[in-house]
């Protein structure tokens, strides 16, 4: 059996007195797109700095491609590719001569690694004499994704590639993802775009430094443990607090043109709960809402695993603090 | 404006076409050089509205904000924003708009009640009024505690809604708020979504820009830029249907690749 493509046991990381990683333990398998999910300052950043070896930890361990993140960062290097966050490519080179810096560093060239990059860079290459500051936010993420791919790495950390772009841009850098997956890449990647999480093979849910959860997309909703309604009506503005003021809710949350409710009833029936909430509306003067029960995504697990600081929801445990602060 | 009067308008005649519009362009056009970023687009917000502008990263959405806080002059075109003119009373509409991007919001050095009172002193408000305006703040986000802390020592759902709050400390007619939602946790992106509707409830205008295509559907119409155009504008419901297609976000792929089918592209093929 081969070794994880990631193995990390406990990792802690504190700046002066904030915690930013607060013991993570998990694996990634090799040829897997795993998933970090999870908003701004999860801890999402600092877990690849150290898994790249540009940051240590304070505690714990980290193996990747079965090397020690901490001692073996040399040997290391030469077999990860990088994809910071932030733009970090020599704004005043060209594209071609970023793309070419980068090859020389690891001493290969473009041209060597031409059926990897090529299908990226040929997107970008019309635009080869253009300085990279200039370029657009989709190219500057192409050329950088170029870049991070020059040498061959084994292992790719693509930290929020997708953060403030479009989303047809988005869905287009995904699927060049799962076409360098088929070549036999590992890709770990972090995004705070919820509905992304269905590109991965697996995803770990990630809040202030803890995971919220490790699994494969399709499978958190069936732990979810409560009946969870779709809700849509006239007077959407107010439907949420509506709901809310209900006495089965556990949640409600806006879902785009739906809100979603969650019964704080863990054993009933879903439809069951579907009827009592459209008895409910039409008391409360919304006679024309449609409910039905739905299966939960992430989005919906993410909400209630943060709501309940980590665990999943207990019946009848109390309204999550995150409702609470909307009243 | 009720939800209903909004519903019954067409996809085209904005709800409620008469009286002063809090936004209003007509032919509006940019360009730099030979390139229109902006190409003589016409629309209308109407106050109280909760606005959606959308697009695709280019599409010309930034500079058209930009024209329409007074921040950039138009080529061509004209544009009326809370009843002024973007080419000459600059300075009425900022006094009438307020601002806030996920990028630049808050002063992170400052504390708290510095960040209230230093924003409060630029809108040229009494110093009477910011002190109450900014308690009020406080208590309704139920911030009081973190008063003097940094705000670059407080959470980042919170700075977004303390950012939301303070820029709109002056009472402006229209809140420009560009990707306001931006990397925010889930609860918080949907908290501050309350914080827009109250906002619109109270009379208050909203033109928000954002890459959630869940968001798109909270917004009383949406307009969707394509390459300096906007291609679509309506209630999401409307335009919905209009398209034949289940979500905003599928007619947002259909409209921004209009060659690809509407099944995301999978030529690389393979499982």
């Amino acid at each position: 059996m081969s070794a994880p493509a990631v193995d990390a046991e406990g990792l802690v990381k504190r700046f002066e007195e904030e915690t930013a990683l607060d013991g993570l333990t998990f694996s990634v398998e090799p040829e897997e797109i795993f998933g970090f999910i999870g908003p701004d300052g999860a801890g999402k950043t600092t877990l690849f700095r150290i898994l790249t070896t540009l940051l240590l930890a304070d505690e714990g361990s980290a193996r990747v491609l079965d090397l020690d993140v901490a001692r073996d960062f040399w040997a290391l290097r030469a077999r990860v590719g990088y994809m910071p966050g932030r733009f970090s490519l020599y704004p005043d080179l060209s594209v071609a001569e970023n793309l070419a810096f980068f090859a020389s560093v690891f001493g290969t060239s473009p041209a060597e690694q031409e059926d990897l990059i090529g299908p990226i860079y040929s997107q970008i290459e019309p635009f080869r004499d253009r300085r990279a500051g200039a370029l657009s936010g989709g190219m500057k993420q192409k050329l950088a994704l170029s870049c991070a791919l020059v040498h061959r790495p084994e292992i790719l950390f693509l930290d929020e590639p997708t953060t403030g772009v479009d989303a047809v841009s988005r869905r287009e850098f995904w699927d060049l993802l799962g076409r360098l997956r088929e070549q036999g890449l590992t890709i770990v990647v972090s995004t705070p775009y919820m509905d992304e999480a269905s590109r991965c093979d697996r995803v770990a849910l990630i809040q202030d430094g803890r995971l919220l959860g490790v699994d494969a997309p399709g499978a958190f909703g069936a732990r979810y443990g409560h009946p969870l309604l779709a809700v849509s009506g006239s007077d959407r503005r107010h439907l949420p607090e509506i709901l809310r003021s209900w006495e089965h809710a556990l949640s409600a949350y806006p879902f785009g043109e739906t809100v979603h409710l969650t019964d704080r009833r863990a054993d009933l029936d879903p439809r069951r709960a579907a009827v009592q909430v459209q008895d409910y509306l039409a008391a409360r003067g919304v006679p024309d809402a449609e409910v039905r029960p739905i299966e939960p995504g992430i989005e919906d697990v993410f909400i209630a695993r943060m709501g309940s600081g980590g665990v999943e929801p207990p019946a009848g445990a109390a309204a999550d603090p995150g409702a609470g602060e909307a009243s | 404006m009720s939800a209903g009067e909004q519903r019954a308008a067409g996809s085209s005649a904005p709800p409620g076409s008469h009286g002063a519009a809090a936004i209003e362009a007509n032919g509006l056009t940019r360009r730099f050089g030979d390139f229109t970023a902006v190409d003589a687009i016409s629309f209308r917000v109407e106050r109280g509205e909760v606005f959606g502008f959308l697009g695709a990263n280019g599409a010309g959405k930034t500079t058209v904000i930009r024209m329409l806080t007074g921040l950039l002059s138009p080529s061509a075109g004209e544009a009326r924003v809370a009843g002024h003119d973007v080419y000459g009373d600059t300075e009425a509409i900022r006094r009438s708009i307020g601002y806030m991007s996920q990028r630049f919001s808050l002063y992170e050095d400052l504390r708290v009640r510095e960040n209230i009172q230093l924003y409060g002193g630029i809108y040229g408000l009494p110093n009477r009024t910011i002190r109450e305006r900014g308690n009020r703040l406080l208590a309704d986000l139920g911030l009081e505690h973190a008063a003097d802390e940094l705000v670059a020592s407080i959470p980042l759902g919170w700075r977004q809604k303390l950012a939301f709050s303070v820029a709109t400390l002056h009472e402006p007619e229209i809140l420009f708020l560009d990707e306001p939602t931006g990397g925010v946790d889930p609860i918080t992106r949907r908290q501050f979504w309350e914080m827009i509707y109250r906002a619109a409830d109270g009379g208050t205008t909203l033109l928000v820009t954002t890459h959630y295509m869940d968001e798109a559907e909270y917004c009383d119409r949406i307009s969707i830029m394509v390459d300096g155009h906007i291609r679509a504008m309506g209630t999401p419901r409307d335009l919905r249907a209009e398209y034949g297609v289940a979500s905003v976000d599928e007619l947002f792929l259909h409209l921004v690749r209009p060659t690809d089918p509407t099944t995301p592209a999978d030529a690389g093929g393979g499982s």
